[in-house]
């Protein structure tokens, strides 16, 4: 079992393999593990589909290479196999402006638990003036 | 307002620190000066009068590009960016912080205090004033500011890791977290904020400890002056 974690998801999922460093996972259960799935028309999520590029070998009969395909749109993965978790990073931030896109002035949006569990969103305050503070223990 | 706490040891580790008891114990005698708390001071100043969030996989500095706290970014009310993210009314007086009694000099102190009611004088400016605060930047100048960051390393992988990190950590499994931990600090040398998490969560007994053993002090001279919270030019708004 592998543990992926991405965006604020986390998913545990069944019969991971690993090859050549690269985290494959079994076709069918890929729309539940990353909510991405493999038709005809592409590698898609609802109606999002990143068109197969030919001579790709991101999958065989049953599996579906995970690794291959984060790269191929741009994720970031660092994985302990060893100890079965894998996160995935959208780019975003300076890595994102590095890559060519303009550093953003919208203020990106957040969801965070408060120390009671209480959800909050940066979005839930629009109306009104906002300082974002961050801060450590360290 | 709105506080972040970016800590992978999650609401454990930050809420002594949103809930102190005992402020002498918790907080060394040159922040206590700074920040103006004594213990008439303290029981209204303390305890926070808004959201406090727990940010245990960094996100929010990922998301804004922050490498250090306190970092704070200003958001107007439709939700654009008017001053990217700075240190927030701190300087590095820490480097005058004689080790031995722990103690700052008078005038670094003062030059602390001062800098920091400019900050929340300009604040209170631009609460008041909205966009005709000389506070405001505009746009351009804000992404300008956000595109300085990320000078060198790759801060994608390294959020990857440290998000990698995070997870393991919360399994219990902090040796093979602080190899994460540690990627993530190596991938992004600019980054303070992974470092120190990286430090912090490297010893049981440092968790939720100020970082500032030999190895902090020996990177924040080996870096330079107003690399740990770069000059930031606040208007004088009083």
């Amino acid at each position: 079992m592998i543990v992926i974690t991405y965006d604020d998801i986390e998913v545990e999922v069944e019969g991971d393999r690993w090859r050549d460093g690269d985290l494959w996972l079994p076709i069918e259960g890929l729309p539940s593990a990353i909510g991405w799935d493999v038709r005809p028309e592409g590698v898609c999520a609802g109606d999002t589909c990143v068109p197969l590029p030919p001579g790709a070998t991101w999958w065989d009969d049953d599996a579906f290479n995970v690794s291959a395909f984060a790269r191929h749109i741009g994720l970031a993965e660092a994985a302990d196999p060893g100890r079965g978790v894998v996160a995935y990073v959208v780019p975003s931030g300076p890595g994102a402006e590095a890559a060519g896109g303009p550093a953003p002035v919208e203020a990106p949006d957040f969801t965070l638990p408060d120390l009671d569990g209480n959800l909050h969103s940066l979005s839930d305050h629009r109306g009104e003036k906002v300082v974002l503070l961050t801060w450590a223990s360290f | 307002m709105l506080a972040v706490a970016e800590d992978a040891g999650g609401a454990e580790t930050a809420r002594p620190w949103i809930r102190p008891t005992n402020m002498e114990e918790q907080y060394p005698p040159p922040v206590l000066d700074l920040m103006g708390w004594d213990a008439e001071v303290w029981p209204r100043a303390a305890p926070p009068q808004y959201p406090c969030l727990i940010d245990q996989r960094h996100e929010v500095s990922r998301l804004y590009g922050m490498v250090n706290v306190p970092t704070a970014v200003w958001i107007d009310e439709d939700g654009r960016i008017v001053r990217p993210p700075e240190p927030a009314g701190v300087n590095e007086g820490f480097r005058h912080l004689d080790l031995a009694t722990f103690s700052m000099p008078a005038d670094a102190v003062e030059a602390g205090v001062r800098l920091r009611r400019r900050y929340f004088d300009a604040v209170r400016d631009w609460v008041r004033r909205g966009a005709d605060s000389p506070a405001v930047l505009p746009p351009d100048e804000v992404r300008r500011r956000m595109g300085r960051g990320a000078r060198w390393g790759d801060p994608v992988r390294a959020a990857a890791h440290l998000r990698l990190a995070e997870a393991l950590y919360r399994r219990k499994d902090p040796d093979a977290a602080q190899a994460h931990f540690a990627e993530a600090a190596r991938l992004w040398p600019e980054n303070w904020a992974y470092q120190r998490q990286a430090r912090q969560l490297s010893d049981p007994a440092a968790v939720g400890e100020l970082d500032a053993g030999p190895e902090f002090w020996r990177s924040v001279e080996q870096r330079g002056e107003g690399s740990f919270y770069p000059p930031v030019d606040i208007p004088d708004t009083v």
